[in-house]
């Protein structure tokens, strides 16, 4: 499924769980427009965003699935994928 | 900042490596000189970064890339010049590749995986008692724990392992082979995994190699080559890296018997004790895989230019004392412990999760089957291996 089909059309939002989190790096290389390392650790740039395929490949990137992703209006989860 | 057209240029590595013990130049350089200039035995010359922050930035920041290392003479510990592949990708071409696998290799996944490690471990250590004492902990336990664990996961026929672990050698040799017979081994090895890879066309599996196949065969993006390529690199980065740290883990701790007492009285120690020795042990003897500057950046303080490659120190990076206080220290109960050993940004080691587990299996094994443990032999009899990437011992003679 690409990001286009996802979506309802109010967007999505980012959530980093800090305790899972270990600052690989991985999601802020993967997605550099959309996650951060602050003291270490990832941080979405904004909550809420447009659908983008980036955010879905560094979701599902993450080895400690600390990033999730759900649809904004229905609050489904779009990532990381079983 | 510094006027980088007068930069001396220094051979690197600084030194032949000696055991575990890292050149006391790191230190030097973080404090005066975080960047310089070197040139390894083969190659265009570098930057070198020494600093965590440094290190960190060069390997995660998006502004670097290993795509643009392609056609460039890389600077490198061998004649040979490996190019294609995942470590010369960057986003969202290694993205591509990469989703392939990282699903299968999540702290959950891996978790999964920890009862059956257990027993296979429980098994290989019956069979080191039974031997000795002494006993190679190498031949009996490091070797072969990895390489069940990666076959398992892979689908990879464990009764292959002596054809396909002497061909994985290659992968981190820099002189211990001759540049003829390196390639001989990666060939052999593609080739190998080209064939499981075949088999599964013809009989579906359930195992990564499987689902590797079932993904490339309905995502026409992905290449033939793209995908044996990346298998045959999980199973031999999947096994030559742990194999070789679980000696040297050892090693250390059997070197520090306060630590190694400690971590006796307090089971609860074990995964921070594996991250303390992720730290500690400076596992690579050198440098590789620069990342190219795509525009000028600044690093600790100098300008590098567009088109320059950039090298990273790891050990150097885990011992800085800025971000891990009293840096040289052993310490099995430390609490803030951002080390560097897994590399860092999209590159991270994929099978992170997977060697922290091994590892982890690994000492809890020994505690329990072998909490006497000592060498065999003094210290200075120990074989080290030369001519590889990484530092580790060929054998490890124990008694219990």
């Amino acid at each position: 499924m690409n990001a286009e089909e996802k979506t309802t059309g109010s967007g999505w939002r980012l959530h980093v769980d800090p305790t899972r989190c270990i600052g690989s790096g991985i999601c802020a290389g993967t997605a550099p427009g959309h996650f951060t390392l602050v003291e270490g650790l990832s941080r979405p740039l904004a909550e809420r965003v447009t659908p983008a395929q980036e955010v879905i490949d560094a979701a599902d990137s993450c080895p400690m699935e600390a990033i999730v992703v759900s649809d904004v209006e229905s609050r489904r989860q779009i990532a990381p994928g079983a | 900042m510094a006027d980088t057209s007068e930069a001396t240029i220094e051979r690197y590595p600084f030194s032949d490596p000696d055991r575990l013990n890292l050149d006391p130049r790191y230190a030097l350089l973080r404090r005066d000189e975080p960047l310089i200039r070197v040139r390894l035995p083969y190659g265009e010359p570098a930057w070198l970064a020494t600093r965590h922050a440094d290190v960190r930035t060069v390997l995660g920041d998006a502004r670097f890339s290993r795509a643009a290392a392609v056609g460039r003479d890389e600077p490198r510990n061998s004649p040979r010049q490996i190019q294609g592949g995942i470590l010369t990708m960057d986003p969202p071409d290694h993205t591509r590749l990469r989703r392939l696998v990282a699903r299968a290799f999540t702290a959950r996944r891996v978790e999964e995986l920890r009862p059956r490690t257990r027993q296979v471990a429980d098994e290989l250590v019956d069979g080191l008692l039974a031997a000795g004492p002494p006993a190679d902990l190498v031949a009996h336990l490091a070797t072969p724990l990895p390489i069940r664990v990666i076959c398992d996961l892979l689908g990879v026929p464990v009764a292959d392992q002596d054809k396909f672990h002497t061909w994985s050698e290659a992968i981190v040799s820099t002189t211990a082979l001759s540049v003829e017979q390196a390639q001989r081994y990666i060939d052999n090895l593609f080739a190998y995994m080209g064939g499981l890879i075949a088999q599964r066309r013809q009989e579906p599996t359930d195992d990564l190699i499987g689902a590797m196949v079932r993904a490339r065969d309905a995502d026409d993006r992905l290449s033939e080559e793209e995908v044996v390529q990346l298998a045959a690199g999980l199973l031999a980065a999947g096994h030559e890296t742990t194999v070789t740290q679980i000696p040297n883990f050892v090693y250390v701790l059997l070197n520090h018997p306060d630590e190694w007492a400690r971590l006796r009285a307090d089971r609860s120690l074990v995964p921070h004790a594996v991250e303390e020795l992720m730290r500690f042990v400076p596992l690579g003897v050198t440098a590789a895989f620069a990342r190219y500057a795509k525009e000028d950046v600044e690093i600790g303080g100098v300008l590098v230019h567009a088109g320059e490659p950039v090298l990273v120190s790891i050990p150097s990076a885990n011992r800085d004392e800025t971000v891990f206080p009293d840096a040289d220290r052993l310490d099995l109960g430390r609490e803030i412990n951002p080390h560097l050993g897994f590399g860092h940004g999209v590159h991270h080691c994929v099978g992170a999760q997977l060697a922290r587990m091994e590892l982890q299996v690994v000492l809890d094994v020994l505690l329990d089957r072998a909490p006497g443990l000592r060498l065999a032999v003094p210290e200075a009899e120990l074989p080290w291996k030369s001519g590889l990437l990484v530092r580790g011992l060929t054998a490890m003679p124990v008694a219990w």
